[in-house]
């Protein structure tokens, strides 16, 4: 199938999360589209699979003819076919049940026909599914083949994938991409988004890169990873003065550390941040920091290994031991998990101070909301609530709920989608902290605010974890290439 | 207790369950499409009370079934566009519902308080009533029993078997997934919580027009079941087999009651009457407690072997409800 | 415009505007004259000193309910299992006057420990709710539902076995308590000034409980945002059961109330469906304290008022809750309407 898309803009109420973006994929060949989170990659997919409508003026042909896309089923309907990250299907139901859902057919499925059809298919890409299994027995891989086995017999010939290889084992990739490889033949075109780099050099007969809404350029092989780098992250910026920390005690520290969640594994960790450090974590999303910050914060029990404070061991000890111990968790979800929507900006300060006693006193409440709202630059009134508030101003409320003194800080995108003059605001302030012997954590998947703010860096891919790096001496290439899982070999094991 | 009675016992307990039946597969239906409809006992007042005085005043029985499924599905499109159309909460509407309705038909059914109307006689299948055992048990019943058998399979069938009842269980379970598959969620949703209210409507005269013919207001001893329908929705594990297993159960307890009044003579007989319902919190215990977080930390810290033996147990008993019950949905 | 106080309360108007339409439609629809119906029910609630004294009497256990469930309301809790626990708390105090009745003791202290027996009552079927929510993964409505059955066969169980009646056991209840158990009454009227005091302390306390205390605050910040609340250090399963206790602990004095000053036995369904109906109260009043007197009054005045409607203009009195169910109903779909010119008005 040949695609083309004209003239692709896309708002989400003031932001503009596609640009005209025009893109011209030839039948039966493989594109990969490559971009840092929030390039705009999704918003380009879910368009072109009939999730959402682009603006009016936006066009997509395909092999020619112009369509229009209500819905995911119109998609299907024309052949396209998508591969979700997060895999829709049902984990409580039998895989030949998700096989059959959404397949047209009889009012009574047979079964027995449908259970040939599917072993037939699977056969014939070489996938061993039990069809009679249920989803949630499966692991991501075999999700994603199930998936790709129905997109094949309901006749899908544009295949999108977003980020098919996280979460995977390298034999289910390696069979994954063999089966990709394939489709060429059978005039199958293939979509590939993906941050990593290794797997669109090796897999992309012509790779798209976007950037902030916008498609920056197209690249043929014989690719460089260098330049691929650049497009993504955009031109090396010269860095600031950075004043040299003075390093303290050791605050926090990890020995052989093991986590798990559902899709990861993290083990062995051996880590320790002193007093004052500022430790920028780096990696797209799911590739281990959240669980690592979150082990940090108390909030993931680890599976093995120790976790000290100042010494005192807190290992599988609850999120409000470490809280009380000086341990302060700033999560990304602000009004989910942060703020407490229908509450008023006095409400926090007052709910964050850790109050004893009865009554509340509201005008020392007050008079505290109103120095915090101050000295923290906050557009709103004591008694504005926070879901009223921008986030920029939510953020800095965050901050402004702070306790003082504290050992650590923890930090789930401190400054994403803040405006500039709120970024440096919010550094400062942290900044501030450190000189007051307070280290902090943080996750951002801005490179040049890691490496402009960080002491050292922990770069994290797939569950593994690099070793410090001294962010004087890195830079956005460095990151950007361990990002995509390129430079590891010397990395094995996660001794960070 | 002669072997005759005991079937005529067992019976009376299929008959007797029949409205009960109809309420929970009414209820299985609309929860598995993601709404709760919490309006269930007023409904089955309200169309008991509408149904009987339907099948009075026109003398036909099948008007006044006809007019409780209405008035169940009309209290069920309510429900739906304040949750789906108009985004409050499914507790807050299908609560007050449960009381406006329940008031309802005490008021509007004054006038055919205690008066005698028209009831559904037992109907005998012939060949198949004379095949010893079951044929009393199960072919002796009148028709709305029969039709209760057919239902919980037309049910069961549905969700498990056809094209449109695996979109249904998709719908409860993941509405963005069913949504890329081609299904049109809320409208679907909106179906199924009226279809599921014309079922829990037939409940009322399924009472009012058979086992308990009639109409008595606030002494027709009906003001409850509904609640109880709930309940036994949740042990059905949104399994319509599974949850007429469970109605069945409820009602074999409540006649184990009034059967064993002359033996226990020291326990009351109203207490009797009412001992399903402790039973109904216990078996609601067993169901959830798999879902508590405490015991997945717990069992996580257990042996190997003691784990798998009890989270064996648990899965067993376990009944999960549809992921997305409760919760809207919206594309993007 | 839409989002302003006023709006809200223009609102509300149209929501009891449309509510009275419909029920007058109902009435016309079985022949009966609608002004003729609320004129009765104005003259039979607020016509004369007695009548008022009748919707204080049926006021207090409300009002103390409602304010229990303001409770739970703010804790993000479906309270529904409030009837058995008024049902508890009845039975706790005719235990404890069972177990003083030959006592010396002066009568009102006996009384004031009947008082603290309810709520103990009370408090204790609302932490098994509250138990099997935290500890079983049993949701509060289904516990609730399925204790306040288990309460019901409990009275039962009472007053046809254990506490049954010599000779005749029979639905009218367990054999009445002395009089020298009744609460105090303002003359010849019904309505008991102290148990009036109680009620309207326990709603000022729980307005100065959310409104004024840090436990009130963590407990509204536990009911919007449960994660968050968490997060912020709030110790929240703990605060879910303090709400279930303190809620429990309230309905136990209105069941106390009933038995004290109302009905001086145990009965069946001595709730009196108090419980649902303040539920529908806080919805009502949008789960602000400073509104449940006069809110709860009015739906008192109504079920009073309704009490004639059989002999009058036989109607059976149930008009009355039909009118409460369908005011409160239309009041959410007006707010679901409002919110939705709101969002719409928003995005253009």
């Amino acid at each position: 199938m040949h695609v083309e898309l004209k003239n692709i803009n896309k708002h989400f109420g003031k932001v503009h999360a596609n640009k005209n973006i025009n893109l011209t994929i030839p039948s039966g060949s493989i594109q990969g589209i490559l971009g840092e989170n929030g390039a705009g990659k999704s918003t380009l997919m879910k368009v072109l699979s009939g999730f959402i409508q682009a603006d009016p003026g936006s066009e997509i042909l395909l092999d020619g003819k112009p369509v229009k896309m209500n819905s995911p089923a119109d998609a299907i309907q024309y052949g396209i076919g998508m591969l979700h990250q997060d895999p829709l299907d049902f984990p409580p139901m039998k895989v030949l049940d998700n096989f059959l859902l959404g397949i047209p057919g009889s009012f009574f499925p047979n079964r027995k026909e449908a259970t040939q059809d599917f072993i037939l298919l699977t056969q014939e890409y070489g996938f061993l599914l039990d069809p009679e299994n249920y989803v949630d027995a499966l692991t991501v891989g075999e999700r994603q083949q199930l998936e790709i086995m129905r997109l094949i017999f309901l006749g899908v010939r544009l295949f999108i994938l977003d980020e098919p290889t996280t979460g995977i084992s390298a034999s289910q990739k390696e069979k994954l991409f063999s089966t990709l490889k394939k489709f060429p033949e059978q005039a199958m075109t293939v979509i590939f988004v993906s941050h990593k780099l290794e797997d669109v050099e090796s897999l992309c007969d012509r790779v798209a890169v976007l950037r902030a809404g916008e498609l920056v350029g197209e690249v043929n092989p014989p690719y460089q990873t260098k330049k691929f780098v650049e497009m993504m992250f955009g031109k090396e910026v010269t860095l600031g003065d950075k004043q040299p920390t003075k390093i303290g005690d050791t605050v926090l520290a990890m020995n052989n550390v093991a986590l798990e969640d559902a899709r990861l594994k993290i083990k062995d960790i051996n880590f320790e941040i002193h007093a004052g450090e500022v430790v920028g974590l780096a990696g797209m999303e799911g590739s281990g920091q959240d669980l690592f910050m979150r082990a940090c914060a108390g909030l993931v029990r680890p599976v093995g290994g120790k976790i000290q404070l100042k010494g005192q061991d807190l290992s599988g000890k609850s999120y409000h031991t470490y809280k009380h111990a000086g341990v302060s968790f700033l999560p990304a979800a602000r009004l989910e998990e942060a703020l407490v929507p229908g509450l008023t900006l006095t409400d926090h300060f007052i709910l964050a101070e850790q109050p004893k006693g009865i009554f509340i006193d509201k005008p020392a409440g007050e008079k505290l909301a109103e120095e915090r709202i101050k000295s923290f630059n906050i557009r709103g009134t004591p008694l504005s609530n926070v879901e009223s508030l921008s986030g920029g101003n939510q953020q800095r409320a965050e901050l402004a709920l702070l306790q003082d003194p504290l050992d650590l800080i923890l930090l789930e995108h401190p400054t994403r989608g803040l405006d500039i003059e709120s970024v440096i605001y919010i550094w400062n302030k942290l900044k501030e902290r450190c000189k007051q012997n307070t280290s902090i954590i943080f996750i951002s998947s801005d490179l040049e605010e890691i490496l402009q703010y960080s002491d050292r860096v922990l770069v994290f891919f797939n569950g593994k974890i690099s070793n410090p790096l001294d962010a004087n001496k890195t830079n956005v290439k460095e990151l950007g290439q361990l990002i995509g899982g390129k430079g590891w070999a010397d990395e094995e094991g996660s001794h960070a | 207790m002669t072997q005759e009675t005991l079937l005529i016992g067992l019976a009376g307990v299929l008959a007797a369950a029949a409205p009960i039946v109809f309420a929970v597969l009414g209820e299985t239906l609309s929860e598995r499409a993601g709404v709760i409809n919490l309006s269930m006992n007023g409904t089955i007042l309200l169309s008991a009370m509408g149904g009987f005085a339907v099948a009075y005043n026109t003398d036909s029985l099948v008007l006044g079934f006809l007019a409780g499924m209405l008035i169940g599905a009309l209290v069920a499109l309510i429900v739906a566009f304040a949750s789906i159309t108009l985004n409050q909460s499914q507790v807050a509407v299908g609560f007050v519902l449960a009381l406006t309705c329940r008031d309802l038909s005490y008021f509007l059914g004054s006038p055919y308080m205690n008066v005698p109307g028209p009831r559904l006689a037992s109907m005998p299948i012939p060949i198949l009533s004379d095949i010893p055992i079951l044929g009393t048990l199960l072919f002796r019943q009148d028709a709305i029993t029969y039709i209760s058998f057919l239902a919980i399979i037309l049910c069961w069938v549905w969700i498990y078997r056809t094209r449109p009842g695996l979109m249904l269980q998709g719908i409860g379970e993941k509405p963005a997934a069913a949504f890329i598959r081609g299904a049109n969620v809320n409208l679907m949703r909106y179906v199924y919580t009226v279809i599921g209210g014309a079922l829990i409507g037939l409940a009322g005269p399924a009472f009012s027009l058979g086992v308990r013919a009639g109409w008595m207001g606030t002494i027709s001893g009906l003001d409850g079941f509904g609640w109880i329908a709930l309940s036994i929705t949740i042990f059905g594990g949104w399994n319509p087999a599974r949850a007429a297993f469970g109605a069945y159960l409820f009602g074999l307890l409540q006649w184990l009651g009034l059967v064993l009044q002359p033996v226990l003579t020291q326990v009351p007989s109203q207490v009797l009457q009412v001992a399903p319902f402790p039973l109904m919190i216990l078996t609601l215990l067993l169901v959830n407690i798999g879902n508590a977080e405490w015991v997945e930390r717990t069992l996580a810290a257990m042996p190997e072997r003691t784990r798998k033996f009890f989270a064996k147990l648990l899965r067993a008993m376990r009944a999960s409800p549809p992921a997305s019950l409760g919760v809207p949905f919206e594309r993007d | 415009m839409l989002k302003s106080r006023w709006s809200g309360l223009f609102f509300q108007l149209i929501a009891l505007v449309l509510s009275l339409t419909v029920v007058s439609l109902i009435l016309l629809s079985i022949g009966a004259s609608p002004l003729n119906a609320f004129s009765n029910m104005l003259t039979g609630s607020v016509g004369s000193t007695r009548k008022i004294a009748e919707v204080l009497v049926s006021f207090v256990p409300l009002l103390l309910v409602t304010a229990g469930l303001l409770i739970t309301f703010s804790a993000g809790l479906w309270n529904i299992g409030v009837e058995g626990q008024i049902v508890l708390g009845a039975i706790a105090s005719v235990w404890v006057f069972r177990i003083f009745i030959d006592s010396t003791l002066p009568p009102s202290l006996i009384i004031f420990l009947s008082f603290l027996g309810g709520m103990f009552g009370g408090a204790l079927w609302a932490a098994l709710t509250g138990l099997l929510k935290t500890f079983g993964g049993v949701n509060e409505i289904f516990g609730g539902l399925g204790l306040n059955f288990v309460a019901n066969a409990l009275t039962l169980y009472l007053i046809f076995g254990a506490w049954k009646r010599e000779g005749v056991a029979s639905m009218s209840g367990t054999e009445p308590l002395p009089d020298s158990f009744s609460l105090d009454q303002l003359g010849e009227l019904r309505i008991s000034p102290t148990a009036l005091i109680v009620a309207i302390l326990a709603i000022v306390f729980v307005y100065f409980v959310l409104n004024g205390t840090y436990f009130g605050l963590k407990l509204k910040a536990v009911g919007k945002n449960f994660r968050a609340a968490y997060l912020l250090g709030i110790p929240t399963w703990q605060y879910s059961m303090y709400s279930f206790l303190i809620c429990g602990a309230l309905a136990g004095i209105a069941g106390a109330v009933q038995v004290a000053a109302v009905y001086h036995r145990l009965i069946p369904s001595i709730s009196s469906g108090y419980g649902y109906l303040g539920l529908m109260v806080a919805m009502l009043i949008n789960y602000q304290a400073i509104w449940a007197i006069p809110v709860a009054f009015f739906f008192a005045a109504l079920n009073i008022g309704s009490i004639q409607l059989p002999i009058v203009m036989q109607l059976d009195s149930s008009l009355s809750g039909v009118l409460q169910g369908i005011l409160v109903l239309f009041v959410l779909l007006v707010e679901g309407f409002r919110q939705k010119f709101i969002k719409r008005s928003s995005q253009t």
